[in-house]
């Protein structure tokens, strides 16, 4: 226990001095794909607990994630101007639901406070993977992959057909989310470190809250699963309930990282539902060492800032499939434990 | 609805079942001999149009699909020697992940070597705007190749298992594989064979369907969920009732262009995917006991 | 242990990264296409045409004295990496202009973001919705939707064609279309009997067409891209229904009129002059920009010219032309976009104004027809 608080005491130095390198050297505009790479490494430390300890594969968490940015997205772009004097939406407006703006043409627009917008994607998804998951995660091995594949492939599928979520072409315009008065999470060029210490931040308090969880009882049980489902069953865990407990958690995660990332982007298209954004999720949490979550955020930070800035070219997918294979075939325990004695 | 519109609705509903019946085939094989899903059958598929869309300008096209399957048949080789074989014990997470990743980097190679240009094979008989008539429904003669194929196919693929050497040692290594190596057959080299034919055969699919659906770097995913969802639908592992859920597929998406906007269409398959996988995921034709001795 | 290695593994790699700056004097021009991916047939051509311009221009002297630095980045069609890297090319590179992104759902991310950094942003995506409501560095190059409609349903009026059906791709570019078609048919009289959304990916259309015989429509139009455009002409003559099939401005390169073979024959659409450039009269003014781009491209990259490739062509020489004409100030150069008249490009006769930021009119487009595996002007 005492180590993961030198590891949390180490992981705020390096975000300080991340930030103190890059303003020294004039080069502060990482920290726009810093941040970017933040709310993706969230998804990852939902699917490290997903995968790495529960042993649940999903190929469909970029639907989850997907879930949260549009829900959001919708609630804070719809414009109610014209039901401006409708009873109920007086009683919202009163109630401080909603929020007036003017967009960048001057035109007046009343939608709701991204506040219900992150509270809605939050418990939408979870509803959803509650749901889903009862029926879902009965099944094993392939048949998990493909039904959660499906998942995914239904929720691309919606995006794309429905005219509210702007089909193909996604929503843009959507406004900063602000936390606080003075805490607010958009993409403005001038908010720069403040979004990046707000992401870390998060990231941060996620990582405490789920290293507390792996570290008790349910931590325990989910590695008996992973171990042997019928051993665990054995012994009384109630394996279908710790299974849903953890789709649920790490459905939520990827949801609030969807939509966080929705507003601090301004917009979100029907690509971030794809199938490769699901699998590309994967291949993180596989090359961070599948129950590492140090390892996969270091990873997902690592890959994600590169593919965001533009590395890859045009090999950003070739860059991934080859991730899953080297470390699939070579190090299945991850890369950062290459070397270490098993 | 008058008589014409259905048959031509029951044309393109097989026009649709075949065309998937064939790429669930290759599923199949690999999945009896080693119990892998490969997630990169499509990417055989597109492999083995794409080459012998690059050799028929060198050749007549049936040489050029010989040799096109020929090809893709010691790609599959090479592919399980390569990541395959040589590793212990694997979990199935693992072998999913493999074959992901399989998947992704085959179809970035062709992208990089064929580009993104939208290709085809000649129609073997006729051209674009040929039709022959079946019951008042006008069908391209191309799908009455790719019927062909299928049902040749098929049928060469149960007189392989039941009649010959490497058909019955595939067999054993199917329902035993230990049990297989204690008798002398060399379990390793099936699993090979059976990458191999599932390769040649998803490559044959490919040139078949090529002039109808065009080749493209990835035509691969959207041909593989849908014979993934044909292969469970008949069940795992069952040549002939992926045939069978082909057909049943095909025609309710034929169908249900009729009654629904055409924008569902695609989603039907995903939908009945899972519904199968959580209320029989022994598929339409498979028992319960058969598939609680099975694992995934 | 694992945790110190995985630090260092993150330090590493970004202080690789830290690289120095390049510093000279040149005009840097940034370019979010997608060269790769969904929309790779229009961001593949558009990168080939900035190169090849760029150069050219270069081997002249640049402009003003000063040389181009082209930065193209790859988008892949992915609006998430668009807004990071038009973030990163107006922070950062402080580039002079963006031109592109390829695809509208992109462009319309970064919208805000150009009009915010007070950067150039010359798309070559079709949307409407990227140039109304007007922002003040926005502008376009291709065509819009609504020009093409127009176009189909003249040509309709004069073949008395009254019950049509639409069927389009679930893209942007064939949504947008339908959307477009459904608008204005009204005022040409015609009816739209039926209207449907395909997969972009469909891999045959048989039941569809069937499905459009069976309600007795005078004409389909198809708003898609490569290859259901293809299949969709193909499907229709299979089948025996040989009503007048059209097609968007997106049917406008030669190899999907290959790989529809003998189905494309007769297939009626709406085109920039770029690809009948051969036909034309002499008197056009277009003519001899589109042939010198013709032959240009075609040497260069053996393969045919098609008219997104264009798209960029455009924009790059309309930012060069108000350049040249005010310096390299960027709010100067701005205003200088915004009253540039009679600019002859690929896509037509350009004429901006602070209240159209696209520049085109219905004249840009003329309709063509496939005859012989050619593209030919329709006879009226």
């Amino acid at each position: 226990m005492r180590r993961s608080y030198i590891h949390i005491l180490l992981y705020l130095a390096l975000i300080v001095g991340v930030d103190l390198l890059t303003h020294a050297l004039g080069k502060s505009y990482y920290l726009t794909q810093l941040t970017m790479s933040f709310y993706y490494s969230m998804v990852v430390l939902g699917l490290v607990l997903l995968m790495g300890y529960a042993g649940q594969i999903s190929l469909g968490h970029a639907g989850f994630f997907a879930i949260g940015g549009y829900s959001t997205a919708v609630l804070s772009t719809i414009n109610l101007m014209p039901y401006k004097e409708k009873p109920i939406i007086r009683l919202l407006e009163s109630m401080g639901f909603l929020l007036m703006r003017e967009d960048l043409y001057g035109a007046r627009i009343l939608s709701f406070n991204p506040w219900i917008g992150v509270i809605t994607a939050v418990v939408l998804a979870g509803v959803v993977a509650y749901l889903i998951g009862i029926p879902v995660l009965k099944l094993k091995g392939h048949y998990l992959a493909m039904a959660t594949l499906g998942f995914g492939i239904i929720v691309y599928r919606v995006v794309l057909g429905t005219p509210v979520f702007g089909e193909a072409d996604g929503i843009s315009d959507v406004p900063g989310f602000q936390i606080f008065p003075g805490l607010s999470i958009n993409g403005e060029m001038d908010t720069k470190r403040m979004n990046y210490y707000i992401a870390s931040a998060i990231v941060l308090v996620l990582l405490y809250l789920l290293m507390n969880l792996i570290n008790s009882r349910v931590g325990r049980a989910l590695r008996a699963i992973h171990g042997s489902e019928d051993a665990a069953e054995a012994v009384g865990i109630d394996t279908a309930g710790y299974k849903l407990r953890v789709f649920v958690l790490s459905a939520v995660i990827a949801a609030f990282a969807g939509a966080l990332l929705t507003h601090f982007n301004g917009g979100i298209g029907p690509g971030e539902s794809s199938v490769m954004k699901s699998v590309r999720y994967v291949a993180i949490v596989a090359a961070g060492g599948m129950a590492s979550l140090w390892g996969g955020l270091a990873t997902s930070m690592v890959l994600n800032f590169l593919s965001l800035r533009g590395y890859f070219g045009s090999y950003d997918d070739a860059v991934f499939g080859a991730v899953l294979i080297l470390i699939m075939l070579f190090a299945p325990e991850g890369i950062i434990k290459i070397g270490r004695r098993q | 609805m008058n008589l014409d519109l259905l048959f031509q609705y029951i044309a393109a509903g097989l026009t649709y079942g075949f065309i998937y019946a064939i790429v669930a085939i290759g599923f199949n094989i690999i999945y009896n001999t080693t119990g892998i899903i490969n997630f990169a059958q499509g990417e055989f598929v597109m492999l083995g149009s794409m080459i012998a869309i690059s050799l028929h300008p060198f050749m007549p096209l049936f040489p050029a699909i010989v040799l096109a399957v020929v090809i893709t048949m010691l790609i599959g080789a090479i592919m399980e020697i390569a990541f395959f074989r040589w590793i212990e014990s694997p979990t199935i997470l693992r072998m999913i992940i493999i074959t992901i990743g399989l998947s992704i980097l085959i179809r970035e190679a062709a992208l990089a070597i064929w580009g993104e240009n939208v290709r085809a094979l000649p129609y073997f008989t006729g051209n674009e705007v040929t039709s022959v008539s079946i019951l008042g429904a006008r069908v391209s003669p191309q799908v009455l190749w790719v019927v062909g194929v299928c049902s040749v196919t098929v049928l060469a693929l149960q007189a392989f298992f039941k009649f010959t050497r490497y058909g019955w040692q595939m067999r054993a290594c199917a329902v035993n594989r230990d049990a297989a190596r204690l008798c002398g057959i060399k379990a390793k080299n099936m699993v090979t064979l059976s990458f191999m034919l599932s390769a040649g055969i998803g490559a044959l699919a490919g040139c078949v369907v090529s002039p109808i659906t065009y080749s493209q770097y990835n035509m691969g995913v959207p041909l593989a969920i849908k014979g993934f969802t044909v292969a469970i639908l008949g069940g795992l592992g069952n040549y002939l009732a992926a045939v069978a859920g082909g057909i049943v597929l095909g025609i309710i998406e034929s169908f249900s262009v009729w009654v629904l906007p055409s924008a569902y269409k695609d989603s039907i398959a995903i939908g009945i995917l899972l519904i199968i996988l959580f209320f029989r995921p022994g598929g339409l034709f498979g028992s319960k006991e058969e598939l609680a001795l099975k694992e995934f | 242990m694992r945790f110190l290695k995985a630090l260092l593994f993150a330090v590493m790699t970004f202080c690789l990264l830290v690289a120095p700056a390049m510093a000279a004097k040149t005009i840097k021009i940034g370019a979010i296409l997608s060269v790769t991916g969904p929309a790779s047939f229009l961001g593949a051509p558009e990168a080939n045409t900035l190169k090849m311009l760029t150069e050219e221009i270069n081997s002249k002297g640049g402009i003003n004295g000063r040389k181009i630095e082209l930065i193209i980045k790859d988008s892949g069609a992915n609006p998430g990496k668009a807004i990071s890297f038009a973030k990163q090319l107006i922070e950062e590179e402080r580039v002079f202009a963006i031109i592109g992104p390829s695809t509208s759902g992109e462009t319309l991310k970064i919208k805000s973001i150009c009009e915010k950094g007070k950067t150039i942003c010359i798309s070559c995506a079709a949307a409407e919705k990227i140039v109304n409501p007007v922002a003040k560095y926005v502008f376009k190059t291709p065509q819009k939707d609504s020009f093409a409609a127009r176009k189909i349903f003249m040509q309709m009026q004069k073949m008395g064609i009254k019950k049509i059906g639409v069927v389009v791709g679930n893209t942007g570019f064939g949504l947008a279309g339908k959307a477009q078609l459904e608008k204005i048919a009204p005022e040409y009289g015609i009816d739209i009997v039926i209207s449907e959304v395909y997969d972009k990916r469909a891999t045959d259309l048989t039941a569809l067409v069937t499905k459009l015989k069976a309600r007795g429509v005078q004409a389909v139009v198809n708003w898609s891209i490569v290859p259901a455009q293809a299949i969709i002409a193909k499907n229709m003559r299979q089948i025996g229904f040989n009503v007048p099939l059209f097609q968007s401005h997106g049917f406008g390169n030669i190899k999907y009129v290959k790989a529809a073979g003998a189905a494309a024959e007769g297939i009626i659409f709406p085109a920039g002059r770029l690809l009948v450039v051969d036909s034309l009269p002499d008197s056009d003014p277009q003519k001899p920009v589109l042939m010198k781009y013709k032959k240009d491209y075609e040497s260069r990259f053996h393969e045919e010219v098609s008219t997104f490739g264009g798209h960029a062509y455009d924009a790059l020489m309309i930012l060069v032309k108000a350049i040249k004409k005010a310096g390299f100030d960027k709010e100067k150069v701005r205003d200088a976009i915004e009253n540039l008249k009679g600019f002859v490009g690929i896509g037509g006769v350009f004429n901006f104004s602070p209240t159209d930021h696209n520049g085109l009119d219905i004249n840009s487009f003329v309709m063509l027809t496939v005859k012989n595996g050619k593209f030919t002007l329709l006879k009226q």
